[in-house]
C-alpha cells in the first residue's frame, strides 16, 4: 500500500512540475510549483525523511512560493503571451538535452531501487531531525557557517541594490 | 489493523466534531462578546440568550445567491474557499488534546488524543501547514478581479511572510526548553515547578517568548489588530469582498478555526497543555483522561475569548506599524528570548 502511495506523490509531482513549467498564465505555475513540492513533501515522508517533508513544505510552499505570488500581483501579470525566442533549433537542442537528461534519471534510478521495491523499507531515518541537527553542527559545521554568511551577504547586498536609488 | 483504523477514524470524527461546533459557538460568542464589550445587547431574539442566531445565521447564507464576478478567475475563486477549510480543519491532526493516559479502545491502544499516529515532527507538520494558510487569502485576493479584493491579498502574503519569522522562532525557544518536537513530551516537560514555587510552563520561564508567540499567532490568524487583509474601512472587506453565500462562509469558518487551533497551540507551548499549576496528579485511566481533556479544554476556551477581547479593545495597525513591529520589534525579541533560553538552558536554570 505504502509504495502506492509513493507513486501516487511522484506521478503528481512529476505531472505539476510539467504543468509549471508549460502553463501560460504565471498564477497557474506558481500553485503548480505548491502542488508540486507538496508533492514532493509527502514522496520525502514516506522515504522516513519526515523532517525534510515539513522543512520543504515550511520552506518552499510557505515562505518562497508566497514571495512569489507576491510578485505576480503586485505586478499584476496575467498571460505571457509568447514562449521562448522562436528559434526552432534552440527548441530541438533544448528538448533533446532535457530528454536525456531525463532518461539519465530514470536509468540511475531503475539501477538504485532494489526489485522487491524495497524503497520505502530500505529508507534509513538519515531525514529526521536529530541526525540531521547533528551532522550539521559537527561533521558540515564549516559549510553551515559558510552558507549563513553567504546568505548575510546576499541581503546585504540585496538591501544595497533596493536603496541604490534613494541615497 | 482494522482495530488501528478504526481508532483512527474515531479521534478524526472526534477532533472534527469538537472544531466545527467550536465555530458556531465562537460566532456567538463573537457577537455577544463584542455587544458586552460596547454595552450593547447584541443578538438575544432566537432562543435563550439568542444561542441559536448562529443556526439562523446559516441559514441565511445558504440562502443567499452564490455570485460568480464576471472577470473572475473561475477556477481559483471556487476553489480558494475550500482550500481555507481544508488547511485550517488539517492542522488539527497533529494537536494533542489530552493526555496519553494508557486507554484502548478495541485492544488498540489510543495513544493520546492525537489524531495523527504520533509523528517524529509534531510542532513542524502544524507549522508546515499552517503557513499555507495564507494562499486561500492570496488567492482569494487575485481571482477577484477587484482592486480592493486585491489589495487584501497583497497584504496578507506581505504580512504572513512577516510574522511567521518570528513566529517560528519564538516557538525554537520551546522546543529547545523541551528537546523534542513532540507536542506530547513539550507538554511533558511543563509539569512540576520552577524555582520552587511557579509553574513550570514556558509563559513563565520564557515570557518573552510567549508575547511574541501570541502576538505572531494574532497576525497569522488575521484578527484584529492585524486584519490589514480585511480592513473594512479601507478595503470594502478585502480579500474576500467578491465572496457571497457559502464562499463567504467558508473563509468565516476557517477564521475560527484557525483561532480555535491557535489558542491550542498557545495552551500547549506556552501554556502547560493539560497540566493544571502546582497540582501533580497522575494522568491515568478514564479519569485522568477525562481531566486532562477538560482543563485543556478551559484553557483553549479562555484563549479564544482573549482572541475576541482583543478584536474588541484594540484598534487596528496601519500596514507601515505592522511591518516595522514585524520586523523591528518582533524579530530582535525573538532572538533575546532564543538567547535567554540558550543561556538558561546552558547554565542550567531552565
Amino acid at each position: 500500500v505504502v509504495t502506492w502511495f509513493f507513486l501516487a506523490a511522484a506521478v503528481v509531482a512529476v505531472i505539476f512540475a510539467l504543468v509549471a513549467v508549460v502553463a501560460r498564465s504565471a498564477m497557474t505555475n506558481v500553485l503548480a510549483l505548491v502542488v508540486m513540492f507538496f508533492a514532493m513533501a509527502a514522496v520525502f515522508a514516506l522515504l522516513g525523511m519526515d523532517f525534510l517533508a515539513a522543512v520543504q513544505v515550511i520552506v518552499y510552499s510557505g515562505a518562497i512560493l508566497v514571495l512569489f505570488l507576491f510578485v505576480i500581483m503586485l505586478l499584476n501579470i496575467r498571460r505571457v503571451d509568447r514562449l521562448g525566442s522562436g528559434r526552432a533549433a534552440q527548441a530541438l537542442v533544448g528538448t533533446l538535452v532535457a530528454a536525456g537528461v531525463g532518461a539519465m534519471v530514470l536509468v540511475l534510478a531503475g539501477l538504485l531501487v532494489p526489485e522487491n521495491g524495497g524503497v520505502l523499507r530500505g529508507a534509513t531515518a538519515a531525514g529526521t531531525a536529530m541526525p540531521i541537527g547533528r551532522a550539521l553542527l559537527s561533521t558540515h559545521l564549516f559549510a553551515f557557517e559558510f552558507i549563513t554568511l553567504l546568505l548575510v551577504a546576499a541581503i546585504v547586498g540585496a538591501v544595497y541594490l533596493g536603496k541604490r536609488d534613494l541615497r | 489493523v482494522w482495530a488501528e483504523v478504526a481508532v483512527i477514524g474515531i479521534k478524526l470524527a472526534f477532533g472534527l466534531a469538537v472544531l466545527l461546533t467550536t465555530v458556531p459557538i465562537m460566532v456567538w460568542v463573537e457577537r455577544r462578546g463584542s455587544a458586552l464589550i460596547q454595552d450593547r445587547l447584541g443578538p438575544n431574539r432566537v432562543g435563550p440568550f439568542g444561542l441559536l442566531q448562529p443556526v439562523v445565521d446559516v441559514v441565511k447564507l445558504i440562502a443567499k445567491e452564490h455570485i460568480l464576478p464576471a472577470r473572475a478567475d473561475r477556477w481559483l475563486f471556487l476553489l480558494a474557499p475550500l482550500f481555507a477549510v481544508a488547511i485550517a480543519l488539517s492542522t488539527f491532526i497533529a494537536v494533542p488534546i489530552g493526555a496519553d493516559s494508557g486507554l484502548e479502545l478495541f485492544g488498540h491502544p489510543i495513544d493520546g488524543w492525537i489524531v495523527a499516529p504520533d509523528l517524529n515532527i509534531g510542532l513542524l507538520y502544524i507549522f508546515a501547514i499552517a503557513s499555507l494558510g495564507v494562499y486561500p487569502l492570496v488567492l482569494a485576493g487575485w481571482s477577484s478581479a477587484n482592486k480592493y479584493a486585491l489589495y487584501g491579498g497583497i497584504r496578507a502574503s506581505a504580512q504572513a511572510i512577516s510574522y511567521e519569522l518570528a513566529m517560528t522562532l519564538a516557538a525554537v525557544g520551546v522546543l529547545m526548553a523541551a528537546g523534542s518536537l513532540h507536542l506530547q513530551q513539550v507538554v511533558v516537560a511543563q509539569g512540576g515547578t520552577w524555582l520552587a514555587y511557579l509553574p513550570h510552563w514556558n509563559v513563565v520561564t520564557q515570557p518573552i517568548g510567549a508575547l511574541v508567540f501570541v502576538v505572531a499567532v494574532f497576525a497569522e490568524t488575521n484578527r484584529v489588530p492585524f486584519d490589514l487583509a480585511e480592513a473594512e474601512a479601507e478595503l470594502v472587506a478585502g480579500y474576500h469582498t467578491e465572496y457571497s453565500s457559502l464562499s463567504f462562509a467558508a473563509f468565516y469558518m476557517s477564521e475560527y478555526i484557525h483561532m480555535t487551533v491557535a489558542s491550542a497551540l498557545i495552551t500547549l507551548l506556552y501554556f502547560g497543555g493539560w497540566n493544571l499549576p502546582w497540582v501533580d496528579v497522575p494522568l491515568t485511566g478514564w479519569p485522568g483522561a477525562i481531566l486532562s481533556l477538560s482543563v485543556f479544554a478551559f484553557k483553549v476556551a479562555f484563549f479564544l475569548w482573549f482572541f475576541v477581547w482583543v478584536r474588541w479593545t484594540v484598534p487596528r495597525f496601519r500596514f507601515d506599524q505592522l511591518m516595522a513591529l514585524g520586523w523591528k520589534v518582533m524579530m530582535p525579541l525573538a532572538v533575546v528570548n532564543f538567547l535567554w533560553v540558550g543561556a538558561a538552558l546552558a547554565l542550567g536554570y531552565l
